[in-house]
């Protein structure tokens, strides 16, 4: 049964390779191949969250190399609920793409997969150095669906994005070099069990590279100060790609809850809990800098891009306090703002489409065809985003408030997320206003009259994804007692290392190669 | 050797990180490319530097050095020339469809939209 873990990189892989190698220009093969793949990757998600739902890690060891020294995969609650967002938004994406994002370019569909196995890898591994390739591989893929379809600005901010996430992997491999000189075991297991014992004169080297590979987490969810290429990058790329790279942030996230929850958490001797202080005070600043640009954007897209850096503000607050209630609230916050991001800026490439000249800018155009229903669904959109009842944003919102309760700095952690909740409920208020209510006489634009008169039919499949997406916080929001109770499970199944230690380390080792 | 490996790192690193902090993307590459080097010998020392030991199982050995970090400089040197050929393509296409290598960005995004914001003319910084 433990080899099905290995299947959700095998699947996107595979896939990947027949598009670009047998269907290279069949883009409606491509469509339905690739579609059909998503699908049966999440129904494998599902699967295997039944199988972690049991409570038990499992541990695919590659190869049949015993732990230490080869690499391995683990399945966990929390890489099962990671894998079932990942895949049920490569879904959406693909399906979104269909109608007509995948025309401007080739591969898309190809480089969707590629993307798809890098974050799948990236949450199953339990091992530094395969993180490293697995963030790798997730980068490549992003770096050709981020310039999917071309133009002027996407290459130059492309250019900025790259040479951003190529430094930071950089970063990766200083510090795992520094965790390996000091540990020499790069296992997350083994590096939970070993941290503890490293010598005294080795831990300032080991500190350093543990530092180092926080600023590449803190760059990858977009935390202050490393936060300003995700707004240039994300209005600057295609929508799909865009809601796609929504999961790329989480994936920071979650090395961050990974990393630092299992080998340098709060029993890992005199380096334990050392991202901790560093994590709050980042991730309030992170949710200003989100809410002030929330309310200085000009463009819809800028905005939405603002409001996911809040978002990620938000969640690292309650990741920042590592302890049961406050991972229970990060898992509940992520899952509603990947797909309440994802669902924004599909919904802002819908209503960019359909404005003529003026795009997404904020300023008064002529009336929007269909505008009561995509300002219908905006609304809902910014509702979830601002996180106000009732949907899924406003129970992930409380259980940050509920977390942070017993914290030292509890009433400036209230502060800056009700008073960030109300600059961006503004901001969107006034964005959503500008763009349905504020229209001007069609007469007076002539050329933007024209525009408007060409686009009178609404798509199907746009509409319909975004609408399954904001469903889904819905649900997601009514579902939320046994929903809650799965993150709660999930953040006591993360608090229990030894669980995780047992399952990947086989029963009577202790000591790995020394390799000094 | 210690003193030659370190200070080979470290002025590797210095001059990746000056050149990566240029307004031009050619120079920004080379310094990419700079630190790509540095960490590669870094990894390297990672694993202690030895001489004239064999990294797998041998019967006359009398001592091995590490062979994990020679596979991660490996995988680590792989990835960095597969993305420094794209990004000097990326580069170039840049250049070319915008007439100008400056790394900042022209405009907010869209690009006939009524003046976004000032400093368009950000583009043009001495070379």
């Amino acid at each position: 049964m433990n080899n099905w873990i290995v299947l959700p990189t095998v699947v996107p892989a595979m896939t990947a390779a027949l598009l670009i190698l047998a269907l290279p220009h069949h883009l409606t093969h491509q469509r339905i191949v690739s579609v059909g793949a998503t699908l049966l990757m999440l129904a494998l998600a599902v699967g295997l969250a039944v199988l972690a739902a049991d409570g038990t890690p499992r541990a695919y060891f590659l190869g049949n190399w015993p732990a230490p020294f080869g690499i391995v995969l683990v399945l966990d609650r929390l890489s099962a609920i990671m894998l079932l967002l990942s895949a049920a938004l490569a879904l959406m994406v693909a399906v979104y793409a269909c109608a007509g994002w995948d025309k401007r370019g080739r591969h898309f569909h190809a480089l969707l997969q590629f993307q798809l196995l890098g974050v799948n890898g990236a949450f199953l591994t339990g091992d530094l150095f395969n993180l490293f390739v697995f963030f790798e591989v997730m980068l490549i893929a992003s770096y050709g669906l981020m310039l999917h379809g071309g133009g002027g600005p996407r290459l130059k901010a492309g250019f900025h994005y790259v040479a951003i996430n190529l430094i930071a992997s950089t970063l990766f491999l200083f510090g795992v070099g520094l965790i390996y000189a000091t540990t020499g075991t790069l296992n997350m297991a083994d590096l939970a069990v070993k941290v503890a014992a490293v010598p005294a004169g080795d831990q300032a080297l080991l500190k350093t590279g543990a530092i180092l590979l926080f600023a590449v987490f803190a760059t990858k969810a977009a935390l202050v100060p490393l936060h300003w290429w995700l707004p240039s990058a994300y209005a600057a790329t295609s929508a799909p790609a865009a809601a796609m790279f929504m999961i790329m942030t989480k994936v920071g996230a979650y090395a961050i809850i990974r990393v630092y929850g299992l080998i340098f958490g709060a029993e890992a001797g005199p380096l334990g809990g050392i991202a901790a202080p560093l994590v709050i005070p980042a991730a309030l600043v992170t949710l200003m800098v989100g809410a002030v640009g929330v309310l200085a954007s000009r463009n819809l897209r800028d905005l939405v891009c603002f409001s996911v850096v809040a978002s990620m503000g938000n969640l690292l607050v309650a990741v920042g306090l590592f302890d049961g209630p406050g991972t229970t609230a990060a898992l509940s916050y992520l899952v509603h703002s990947t797909l309440t991001g994802a669902a924004l800026f599909l919904l802002v490439d819908v209503i960019a489409q359909r404005r003529g000249r003026q795009l997404d800018q904020l300023e008064p155009a002529p009336v929007l065809a269909n505008g009561t229903l995509l300002g219908a669904l905006f609304f809902l959109g910014a509702i979830a985003m601002v996180g106000m009842p009732p949907l899924s944003g406003f129970i992930g919102k409380l259980l940050i408030l509920d977390a942070t309760r017993q914290a030292p700095q509890a009433p400036l952690i209230w502060a800056v997320i009700l008073g960030a909740s109300l600059l961006m409920m503004i901001g969107f208020a006034r964005a959503g206003s500008m763009i349905f209510w504020n229209s001007r006489d069609p007469s007076a634009d002539p050329g933007g009259a024209k525009a408007v008169g060409g686009l009178s039919g609404l798509a199907l499949i746009p509409v319909l994804v975004i609408g399954l997406l904001l469903a889904a916080t819905t649900v997601l929001s009514l579902g939320a007692g046994p929903l809650t109770r799965a993150y709660e499970a999930t953040s006591a199944q993360l608090l229990d290392k030894a669980g995780y230690v047992r399952a990947v380390l086989p029963p009577a080792a202790g000591t790995g190669t020394g390799g000094n | 050797m210690e003193l030659l490996v370190a200070s080979a790192t470290g002025v590797m690193t210095a001059v990746g990180i000056y050149l990566l902090l240029r307004a031009r993307t050619f120079p920004v590459i080379f310094g990419l490319t700079f630190l790509s080097y540095a960490v590669n010998v870094f990894l390297f020392a990672m694993g202690r530097l030895t001489i004239n030991q064999p990294p797998v199982v041998s019967a006359a050995a009398t001592g091995y050095s590490d062979p994990l970090p020679q596979a991660l400089v490996l995988t680590a040197i792989v990835i960095s020339f597969g993305m420094t050929a794209l990004i000097v393509v990326l580069a170039l296409r840049g250049f070319l469809e915008t007439g100008s290598d400056a790394v900042g960005l022209a405009s907010s995004g869209d690009d006939d939209a009524p003046p976004p914001r000032a400093g368009g003319d950000k583009a043009r910084l001495p070379s």
